[in-house]
This record gives structure tokens, C-alpha cells and sequence, in this order.
């Protein structure tokens, strides 16, 4: 499983990529399939970021959600909040948009190959954890040979915000997954779980000392999802975050999403929780 | 009874009881399944039992006029429902359906509180068995209050 690689393009210079196929997954919330032009490989590493250019309209930072497998095309999934992002979702395939990266740090998907994997995702925040998802379901087989398990938790607002249902089904019939739901409020018809996502967790899938776990959220989730994993004896060095803060340049440079000490584009957004939870606890930055 | 007892010992919110409370609990206790849909309890009614759920799953819901039923918490197998029996006016404040076949013990309030009136070491006991219940639960409906998932900033990752 690959480490994180750097943006290849001069990393200042958007490079048009033509949009293959859009999708509305819910009602704010959208995937867009991107494929360069001269078909010329792309890689990246999962976690990682890239800033997308709706022309005339803006740069957003946005993460990777296809495949690290692929590489000939890229796919994001965008939730609609501003201004920029609506725009990318007017785009119409065939029109082209502005990419550069890839950006920032992955998850440690190198130490994950021998390890028990905790996944736990609110909201968007499935979007930045589906290629960790998909690279560990491409080597479910081995890794459930190996007696390692794969457990995936989400939290979404309602059953109609869930991001990628019917991958989440088939990620459940994997040997070694286990893919666990539920949303904070619901109507009758739902047959499903609703409550906090750390409601779910229980306990560790296995021994903590191999055990890695990796999360995605609203900041407040990820501290309260953290704080679980360590009374269920996970150490905190094996709990991974993706941090969020407003990036402009992607490469350290502007200040933008400074964050005490870090740039999250450039030290993160992936970034081990006990670097983190010292500056989560801080107002002021 | 003695069987009863050993089941109720295997459940996760019982399994550290003391023989002797649990002697005392599982005398209140009776062995129950409900199908899918039935109520468990209603808003208003009197919380005279507690449950630990074996198998299925219980929505707790409110229904909202011209809205219908709103179900705002599950309750899972291994866990436990119901704390109104606890304190007066002993009525439940909300329903319970289940959404699942349930599998159940349930707790004959008047009972218990009988037994914890007269051994305040088991009253005590329980009571450290109910609390952290429901301080996990309270902690957790309050960062739900958050609606962390809206689109809010601080909403989500910035970068998604």
C-alpha cells in the first residue's frame, strides 16, 4: 500500500482535467469523476487532498475519494456548501476543471497491512476514508487469512445523508469486515441504528497492540471517537485523525491553515492523535 | 430460577453483580420476547420494569404531530432500556418499539425498589451499574445536539 506521493505538475499551476461523469449521492452532497487529459497516470495516497478550480469561481481543497488503484481517473466527493463547490456541481461532463496535487499526508496504510483496522466516519467525512476502505477491501481476503478484521463505523445526520450505501453493504459481506451504521435522527421506516456514532463501538476488533485506527469527521466526532478508542485500550499513537482547517496554497506557504505549530496541508490533514490532541484542546487557534 | 439467574449473569450489564444482589435481582425478573413492531412502553404510562435486551433491536421515538413517530435513539442487544423506573413520578417519558424480534429480561420495578429500599449496599450497587448509563448517554445526546453532520462550518473536514 502506498506512502504518500507529492503533487507531480508544478504545484502552483492548476492542470485541466475533464470531468467524465457527476453524481448526486445526496441532497448536498455530490461525486465528480475526473480523468486527464492524455490519460497520463495518476497517483496518490489515500487521505491525501487535492485542490480543485471551478473556473471563474474558486480553489477548494478537496480530498481524494476514488481508488488508489486506478490510475487513470480521479474521483472526488464534494459536499455543496459555498460557492465554490456548488459550481463544481453545475459542471456538466465534457467541461473541463482545474486540479493540482495531490496534496499532504496520507493514512499509514503501510502499518494498517498488519493490523486490525478501526474506520470510524461522520458525515463527508466517509469521502476521505473510502480509498483507505477500498485498499483494505482489495486485500480483505489476505488480511482475514491473516486473522486481521476490518471494522468501519458511520455516523450520518439521517438514513438520506448516508454516502455510498450500497458500498457499504457489499463492504459488509467481505471476510474480516465488519461495516456498522447509524444516524442521529430517523423516521419510523428505518430499521436501523441512531445515536452517536461511538454508541457502536464496543470494543477493539482485536489485540490493541495491533490495532490501527483511523477517523473522519466534524472535529468535536474525531475527539469524541478518540477518547473512546483509548477506553477501549487503544494507545493513543495508534489513532490516526484528518484535520480540517481553511487551505489556500496546498504547500505550506500561505499560512492559511496554520494551526499552532502545523500547516495542516502540508503536515497533515492526516496526522497522528497525540500530535494533535494538545492543540484540539486550545480555543484560540 | 436458578437458570434465570445464569442467563441473566451472561448479560454485559449484570455480569460483575455480586451473587448475592444478583440472587435479589433475578427474583424481580422474567423471562420475555415481543415481535417485531409491538410497543415495549408508551409515553406516559408507568415505568414499572427495566430491560436488558438479549437480541433485537427498540426504537425509542416521540411522536411529532403531522410528522409522525420520531426515533431519536436505538437501543441494541447487550445493553440495557429504561432508567424512569428509578425516580418519581416513575412514567416513561417517551415509546419503545421494537424494530426487531426482541429477546429480553424485564425487572419488576416495585419489586426492586422494594429490595433497594431495604438493602441500600444493593440500591448502591445498581445504582453504579444504571449511572454510567446514563451519563454515557447524556454525554452522547449532547454532542448530538451539536448537529455536527448540518452544514455548519466546523461541519466537516474542510477539505471534503
Amino acid at each position: 500500500m502506498s506512502e504518500a506521493p507529492g503533487a507531480c505538475a508544478p504545484p502552483l499551476l492548476p492542470e485541466a482535467w475533464t470531468l467524465r461523469s457527476r453524481r448526486d449521492d445526496t441532497a448536498d452532497t455530490f461525486t465528480l469523476v475526473l480523468e486527464r487529459d492524455g490519460g497520463t497516470a495518476f497517483r496518490f495516497a489515500p487521505g491525501q487532498f487535492n485542490m480543485l478550480y471551478a473556473p471563474g469561481v474558486g480553489e477548494m481543497a478537496i480530498s481524494i475519494s476514488g481508488d488508489p488503484a486506478d490510475g487513470t481517473t480521479l474521483t472526488h466527493t464534494i459536499r455543496a456548501v459555498g460557492a465554490g463547490t456548488r459550481a463544481l456541481r453545475q459542471r456538466v461532463p465534457g467541461t473541463q476543471i482545474g486540479l493540482r496535487g495531490p496534496f499532504g499526508t496520507g493514512w499509514p496504510m503501510a502499518r494498517a497491512v498488519e493490523r486490525h483496522v478501526v474506520l470510524v466516519a461522520g458525515g463527508i467525512g466517509l469521502a476521505p476514508l473510502r480509498p483507505a476502505v477500498l485498499a483494505l477491501a482489495a486485500a480483505a481476503e489476505a488480511r482475514a487469512a491473516a486473522g486481521l478484521t476490518t471494522a468501519l463505523y458511520c455516523g450520518a445526520r439521517t438514513p438520506a445523508d448516508l454516502l455510498y450505501a450500497d458500498e457499504l453493504a457489499a463492504w459488509a459481506r467481505l471476510p474480516g469486515f465488519s461495516v456498522r451504521v447509524t444516524v442521529d435522527q430517523a423516521g419510523a421506516d428505518w430499521q436501523g441504528s441512531v445515536g452517536l456514532v461511538t454508541g457502536l463501538m464496543k470494543a477493539l476488533p482485536g489485540d490493541p497492540a495491533r490495532t490501527l485506527a483511523m477517523t473522519c469527521g466534524p472535529e468535536v466526532m474525531m475527539r469524541v471517537v478518540a477518547t473512546r478508542l483509548v477506553t477501549l485500550g487503544l494507545d493513543e499513537s495508534s489513532i490516526h485523525l484528518s484535520a480540517e482547517r481553511n487551505m489556500k496554497c496546498a504547500v505550506g506557504s500561505c499560512g492559511h491553515c496554520q494551526y499552532g505549530p502545523l500547516f495542516v496541508c502540508r503536515d497533515g490533514p492526516v496526522l497522528p492523535y497525540p500530535r494533535l490532541a494538545p492543540l484540539l484542546r486550545v480555543r484560540e487557534i | 430460577m436458578e437458570d434465570l439467574g445464569r442467563l441473566i449473569k451472561t448479560h454485559p450489564f449484570f455480569a460483575d453483580l455480586a451473587p448475592d444482589h444478583l440472587q435479589l435481582v433475578v427474583g424481580c425478573a422474567t423471562n420475555r420476547r415481543l415481535g417485531a413492531g409491538q410497543m415495549l412502553f408508551q409515553e406516559g404510562a408507568s415505568a414499572d420494569h427495566f430491560f436488558l435486551l438479549r437480541e433485537g433491536r427498540v426504537a425509542l421515538e416521540l411522536n411529532v404531530p403531522q410528522r409522525g413517530p420520531f426515533v431519536f435513539e436505538t437501543i441494541d442487544d447487550d445493553e440495557v432500556l429504561g432508567w424512569s423506573w428509578l425516580m418519581p413520578p416513575y412514567r416513561w417519558h417517551f415509546d419503545a418499539r421494537a424494530i426487531t424480534p426482541l429477546r429480553y429480561f424485564a425487572f419488576d420495578a416495585k419489586c426492586l425498589r422494594g429490595k433497594m429500599e431495604a438493602d441500600h449496599e444493593l440500591g448502591y450497587a445498581l445504582m453504579q451499574h444504571f449511572l454510567p448509563v446514563i451519563v454515557d448517554r447524556l454525554q452522547a445526546t449532547r454532542v448530538r445536539m451539536l448537529d455536527l453532520f448540518g452544514a455548519t462550518p466546523g461541519a466537516g473536514p474542510g477539505h471534503v
